[in-house]
Formats: C-alpha cells, sequence, structure tokens
C-alpha cells in the first residue's frame, strides 16, 4: 500500500489533474479557516496595548499540510486502498473474516497484564521519584476517566438515556469523601462505598423529575442538573469552602495498615526503610482504581446478563414496546441512573483522595462533555472500545503536553498545550467519519443458542431518552 | 366447529362494557361495548379509521378512556378493571398481551434476547431483584436456563429457531410479524391482543399465521382477540367477529352471520345511506316468511 509500490503507469493522467486541483482547492479552504485563527497573533507591547502581528510561517505550514496531504490522499492513498479492496474481492476474501489475529483474540489478556506490570517497568524504567509522572498522569488519570465513562456507559450506552450532567456524581462522590473525611475523620475504605451510595441516591433524586422526559429534553435537564450541583458547590460556602474548595483531604491508607502521611508512623515509606517519595501513594493509588475499574467491568457485565440488563437494552431500542412487555419503565430507569451515578460516585471519592483537594473547578461541564464523548467514541455499550477511546482520548491529550518536537515542526513559539482540544476536536471528527458507531460498534448478545454471534451496529438504536 | 362452541357456552374472559373515547373534538369511539369469550379467536374489523386500534391501545393501557368500563376476567376468577391499571402492569398482572400496527422489536437484540426481554417479571423475581442473581445465589440460573427453553418453545413454534442468534432486525418482514407474537406469548397471556398480524404478509405467510394462530389457541387455551384487514384470515380462523365503523359496533357474531349482514357490506362498499335502508328493508321482507 506504499506509495513507492503504485506503479506510475497505473495512474490514470486525469487523476493528477484531478488531485492537484483538489489539493490546490484545500489549501485555499485551510487558508480562509486558518488566516484568522492561526495567522494572527495578538500581544501586548511594551505600552500595555494590545497589537497584532502576522504569522505567516506559521500559516504556511497549516496550509501546505492541507493542501499536500488532500493531494496524497486523493493522487496515491485512496487509488492504492481502491486497488486493495478490488485485489481482495477477486481473491474471494470477506472484510469480515472469521480468524481474527493473535493480538486481536488476547486483547483482554495483554491488556490485563500490561495494566498490572506497568508501575514496575515504570519505576526500573524512570526510578521511583521519575515514575511519577507516568503512573499519576498517565495511568491513573486514564483509569480515572475510564471508571467514569463506563459508568456513564450504563445509562447512555445501555440505556440509552442521554445525560449530559454525569460530573454531577463525580462531585458527589468527591465531595462526600472530603466533608465526611474532614469532619467524622471515617477512612477512605469505609467512605469508598458510601460514597457510591450517596451518588446513586443523588441518581434516583435526578432521576425522578426527569422520567416523563426523552431526548432532547432529558440532556438539557440533566445538564442543568449538572450545574445546579456545581454552583450549590461553589456558593454554599460554609460546607463547602466554596470556589476555594477544601484541601487538604485525607490520603487513602493501605487498608490502615501502613499510612501514606509523611508524620504517621506507620508511613509505608519508613515501614520498608525506603527513601520518601510520594510516588509509593501513587502507585497504590493506580493499583486502587484498577481495581475499581475492574470492579465495574464485572459489575457491567453481569448486570447485562441479568433481566434488568436487558431490559434497559430494551429500553434504548423500544420503549414502549418494554411496557406493552410488562416491564415498569420507571423503575429500570432509574435503575440505570442509580448505578450509573454509583460508579460516578465511585469514581469520585477517589479523585478527592487522589487530589487531596476538591473545587468546584473539577467539576466542570466540559468534564461531562469529555466523558461522553470518550463512551460515543469508544462505541455505546462497549467496554473495551470505551477503555481504548479513554486511552486515546485522555492519554492522547496528556501526550501532547509532552511533545516538544513539535516545536521544531512550527516554530518555537509554538505551545502543543494549547493545541489540545482543537486536536481532541480534530481527532473526534475523524473517529467519527471513519467509525461512526465508535472503535467497537457491534454489541455482544447476553444470550445465544448455537453460536454467539456479535450484532452490527447498523441494528442497534442509540436511544430516545 | 361453531356448532361445538356454542354448545360450549365458554365464559367471558374479557368485557368492554360503554367504552368511549375522545382526542378533543373527535369522538373516536362512541359507547361501545363487546364481548371476548376465553377460548376464542375474536376478530375486530371495519374500515380504516373506525377505531379499532383505539380500542386495543384502550384494553392495553396505552390510551385511558373517556368513558367506560373495562373488565379482564382470569382462569382463576381474579377480576381487572383494565382501565384502572397502567400499561405494564395490565400485561404484569392482568396478563393481556399485545402486539403492535408497525412492529415494535428490539432490533439490536438478538431474537433470543427479543423472548427473553419478554420473561422479565418471571426472570427478575428468580433473580432476587437482580440482588441475588448478581452474587450467584436463588434460583436465577435454574429460572434463566427454564426462560431459555421456553423461547427455544416459541421460536420452533414460530419457525424461528434458525435464526435464534440473529438480530431481529435483520429478519424478513414476515419471520418479524412471528416474531412480535412469539415474544408476546412469553409473557405469558391469557388474552392475546394482535394489531394486524397479517399485514404485509404473502398468501403462504399468513396461512402459516392461520396455523400459528389456532395452535396458540388450542395448545394453550390463550383468547385471541385481533385487527385484520385481511377477510382470508378473519374469516378462516376467527370464531366471532365484531365489526366497527366510526367508532361504533355495527355488527357482532359468527363470521357467516357477519358476512351477510347488511350494515357490513354497506359499510365495506360504501352504500349511500338510503340505499342501505332499502337493502334492510328487502332483507326484512325476504326474511320474514
Amino acid at each position: 500500500m506504499s506509495n513507492a509500490n503504485s506503479p506510475a503507469t497505473d495512474v490514470a493522467p486525469g487523476l493528477m489533474a484531478k488531485a492537484l486541483r483538489e489539493g490546490l482547492f484545500a489549501g485555499v479552504l485551510a487558508f480562509g479557516m486558518f488566516l484568522l485563527y492561526v495567522g494572527v497573533e495578538t500581544y501586548q507591547n511594551i505600552d500595555n496595548a494590545l497589537v497584532w502581528r502576522m504569522r505567516w510561517g506559521l500559516l504556511a505550514v497549516f496550509v501546505a499540510i492541507a493542501a499536500v496531504g488532500r493531494f496524497l490522499v486523493v493522487a496515491f492513498l485512496r487509488p492504492s486502498l481502491d486497488r486493495r479492496k478490488l485485489n481482495k474481492a477477486k481473491a474471494g476474501l470477506l472484510d469480515v473474516s472469521e480468524d481474527k489475529g493473535f493480538f486481536h483474540k488476547h486483547f483482554l489478556k495483554i491488556a490485563m497484564i500490561v495494566l498490572v506490570l506497568y508501575p514496575p517497568v515504570i519505576v526500573s524504567l524512570y526510578g521511583v521519584q521519575g515514575s511519577l509522572k507516568f503512573v499519576d498522569n498517565f495511568g491513573i488519570q486514564i483509569l480515572i476517566y475510564v471508571m467514569l465513562a463506563w459508568g456513564l456507559n450504563v445509562v447512555v450506552g445501555l440505556a440509552g438515556l442521554l445525560d449530559l450532567g454525569y460530573v454531577a456524581f463525580y462531585a458527589v462522590g468527591a465531595y462526600s469523601y472530603a466533608l465526611l473525611s474532614d469532619h467524622f475523620g471515617l477512612s477512605f475504605w469505609v467512605l469508598l462505598p458510601m460514597a457510591g451510595i450517596l451518588a446513586a441516591f443523588w441518581g434516583i433524586i435526578l432521576g425522578f423529575p426527569v422520567l416523563r422526559l426523552r431526548g432532547d429534553y432529558l440532556a438539557i435537564v440533566t445538564l442543568a442538573f449538572g450545574e445546579i450541583i456545581r454552583l450549590v458547590l461553589m456558593n454554599w460556602a460554609e460546607v463547602t469552602g466554596g470556589t476555594a474548595g477544601i484541601s487538604g483531604v485525607a490520603k487513602a491508607s493501605i487498608f490502615g495498615i501502613w499510612s501514606f502521611d509523611v508524620g504517621a508512623s506507620n508511613n509505608f515509606a519508613k515501614a520498608f526503610a525506603l527513601p520518601m517519595s510520594s510516588a509509593y501513594y501513587k502507585i497504590f493509588l493506580f493499583y486502587v482504581i484498577l481495581a475499581l475499574c475492574l470492579i465495574t467491568a464485572y459489575v457491567t457485565i453481569r448486570l447485562r446478563r441479568m433481566p434488568i440488563g436487558r431490559a434497559w437494552e430494551a429500553l434504548r431500542e423500544d420503549e414502549i414496546a418494554c411496557r406493552s412487555l410488562g416491564i415498569n419503565t420507571v423503575t429500570t430507569k432509574l435503575t440505570a441512573f442509580a448505578i450509573g451515578a454509583m460508579f460516578g460516585g465511585f469514581a469520585g471519592s477517589f479523585f478527592a483522595a487522589r487530589q487531596g483537594f476538591v473545587s468546584p473547578e473539577s467539576f466542570v461541564f466540559l468534564e461531562s462533555a469529555v466523558i461522553l464523548a470518550i463512551v460515543v467514541l469508544g462505541g455505546m455499550g462497549s467496554l473495551t472500545g470505551i477503555a481504548v477511546a479513554a486511552v486515546v482520548m485522555i492519554g492522547g491529550t496528556e501526550l501532547l503536553r509532552e511533545m516538544e518536537f513539535l516545536k521544531h515542526v512550527f516554530g518555537p513559539d509554538f505551545t502543543p498545550e494549547l493545541y489540545r482540544m482543537l486536536l481532541f476536536g480534530l481527532a473526534m471528527v475523524v473517529v467519527m467519519l471513519f467509525k461512526p458507531r465508535g472503535f467497537v460498534g457491534s454489541r455482544e448478545p447476553t444470550a445465544f443458542l448455537k453460536e454467539r454471534k456479535s450484532v452490527s451496529g447498523s441494528f442497534t438504536k442509540e436511544g430516545h431518552g | 366447529m361453531t356448532s361445538a362452541i356454542e354448545t360450549m357456552t365458554p365464559d367471558t374472559i374479557l368485557k368492554v362494557e360503554h367504552l368511549s373515547m375522545r382526542f378533543g373534538g373527535l369522538m373516536a369511539i362512541n359507547d361501545l361495548s363487546l364481548e371476548v369469550r376465553r377460548g376464542e379467536i375474536t376478530a375486530l374489523i371495519g374500515p380504516n379509521g373506525a377505531g379499532k386500534t383505539t380500542v386495543f391501545n384502550c384494553i392495553t393501557g396505552f390510551y385511558k378512556p373517556t368513558m367506560g368500563m373495562i373488565t379482564m376476567r382470569q382462569k382463576g376468577g381474579k377480576e381487572f378493571l383494565l382501565e384502572r391499571l397502567s400499561d405494564f402492569e395490565i400485561t404484569k398482572h392482568a396478563k393481556v398481551a399485545r402486539t403492535f400496527q408497525n412492529i415494535r422489536l428490539f432490533s439490536g437484540l438478538t431474537v433470543l434476547e427479543n423472548l427473553l426481554v419478554a420473561q422479565h417479571n418471571k426472570l427478575m423475581k428468580a433473580s432476587g431483584y437482580t440482588v441475588m442473581g448478581l452474587i450467584g445465589l436463588g434460583s436465577y440460573k435454574r429460572e434463566a436456563a427454564a426462560a431459555i427453553e421456553l423461547a427455544r418453545h416459541w421460536l420452533e413454534k414460530a419457525d424461528l429457531i434458525d435464526r435464534a442468534d440473529d438480530p431481529a432486525g435483520d429478519l424478513p418482514y414476515g419471520a418479524q410479524r412471528r416474531l412480535e407474537i412469539a415474544r408476546a406469548m412469553c409473557t405469558g397471556p391469557e388474552l392475546l391482543c394482535l394489531d394486524e398480524p397479517a399485514a404485509g404478509l404473502n398468501p403462504r405467510e399468513s396461512l402459516a399465521l392461520n396455523t400459528l394462530l389456532n395452535s396458540i389457541r388450542d395448545e394453550t387455551g390463550t383468547s385471541i382477540l385481533l385487527i385484520e384487514h385481511d377477510m382470508s384470515v378473519v374469516m378462516e380462523i376467527s370464531d366471532h367477529v365484531v365489526v366497527l365503523e366510526y367508532g361504533q359496533k355495527i355488527s357482532d357474531g359468527t363470521p357467516d352471520h357477519v358476512k351477510n349482514d347488511p350494515k357490513v357490506i354497506a359499510a365495506y362498499l360504501g352504500v349511500e345511506d338510503d340505499e342501505v335502508e332499502e337493502v334492510i328493508a328487502e332483507e326484512l321482507d325476504g326474511g320474514t316468511p
């Protein structure tokens, strides 16, 4: 499929002209689009006045990428893909072949082994202190989002109820842990289930009034609910500390045996005569969130095979048919909200224990949107797809902080972090173009008579609230 | 066959009394009374817009009737006033199942899963409302296997056993109709309400449908109430026919009786009002010896 392999004789003369034309057009289009966004830079001059200057070089790079990229796609990539498809069709091979590669077949096992070995490998590569960034920023951060997205998946992916305020339950979990540990000195392991239960309780409270709503209306009300929770946290300053939040939230301990507080006599590092470092706590937290994720996945998989899980999926497919079969859609929706919220609450209390600090800043609408984007991008209902999407989305954006080499491409004053959201959006558009049903669009049936055939995404519905 | 049923004098399973349904200024059903007898196939026919589906929606709780009483009497003698129950309770407690005119399957679930969803309430109880099932206690495993067996039974009946693991949305139209009936039967109903089960079927498929409906009635004792336009189905399988026009009952009786009722002929063929009177007068003249 490489360009070198395609002989020049194969390329029709008309194709080259067409590719040139399309490349030029893409260049013009890119020029128009990026002229103001990228081409113009504003800065403050010595008199503190805001002035602007043109960045022609950077603009030229953007335009060139668009033009050359389009030219290459039209002239080489597309014909070679077509040829490959044609050859495959001639050879009688179907796209949906039954035998998958080794990696594909054992994907889950490989992923588990990689996850369990991740911290020790990183520590051995970068040292204890050096592992901090990789374990915390990449490992824990991604796994928190995996867990949140799996929780939201119950509501959106299985039950088909569009929830735009999911971050509210995350906030409930985080503040439950922060406040209860602050006031009553309860430990993480007591408060973790309690935060989940409280979040589930709030899920039901949200569920009740919105049960009659469907589709867009449901989305708007859940969005409002998310904002209400955040505004309450912000303004009820006597309890929540307002915008300043709550700091000094107690750390989790290893079941009360070893602590990670620096001053404590049973400090983990002291107990094992290791050099003091916060990396141990992060490695411990990595395994905690990994275990929480596994519990979430296990419960979700089990629930799908229970009548309630089937009822959720049936609800997504057709609510009226559900009622005609004697299914109480009210309790079915409420359980979906409650279970989804519970996982959000678990993740929230974990988040508070990890940060040691909670404030309303962490629970803005953008978080809900990112979690929802992960669910949609991964393929609604598919745990594997969602996990992959979380790695791509969260890991990808974290990775952009590390992309120093991009400075050599776009010039020294290029800061990749600032383009994170732009690339995030671009990635979403690209994925949705090629995989409109997400990474894993098909669904696995929960029961079968003869053989388990996955159901193509074109049959499943997204749900209408 | 008709005479046999008359001598059996079967009791009533569903009694609709003075049912009225008003949508704004439109009187969709006007003071309708009818009876469905146990163990029979009752057909509800009438021209388009006569209010047949509205009657169905009232019986199955999707509409709340403006007036009237709908009584369902189960085998054990337990009675339910359907107009007071919500739609899902009618299926769950009163044991009335229904299908839809525009097929409503769970198209993204497999055929088997569709039939398992229909056994939700039974399985829910067996799994201790999910809690026991989740930790692997209780009778859920056994009940789940039994549910699959029941599904297999109905799949064989509906001739869908070969497609059991395919998505329901992938089935051809006729098979989807049969699946919807099988799904309704999996709820274990005493009264099965079918909204135009033969619509869009070819002659061979509607013959198979007749066999299926007859076997449902004969083997499970389920009473069937159906709306149908296809007269070959109606006349062939129903024991009792009720004819509606403009939300009112114009005829009620055996298929033969209804077929020859001048009012029914007039309603279907659109005879002028005075002509109807003429026809009735002639009939009366000819009828009296």
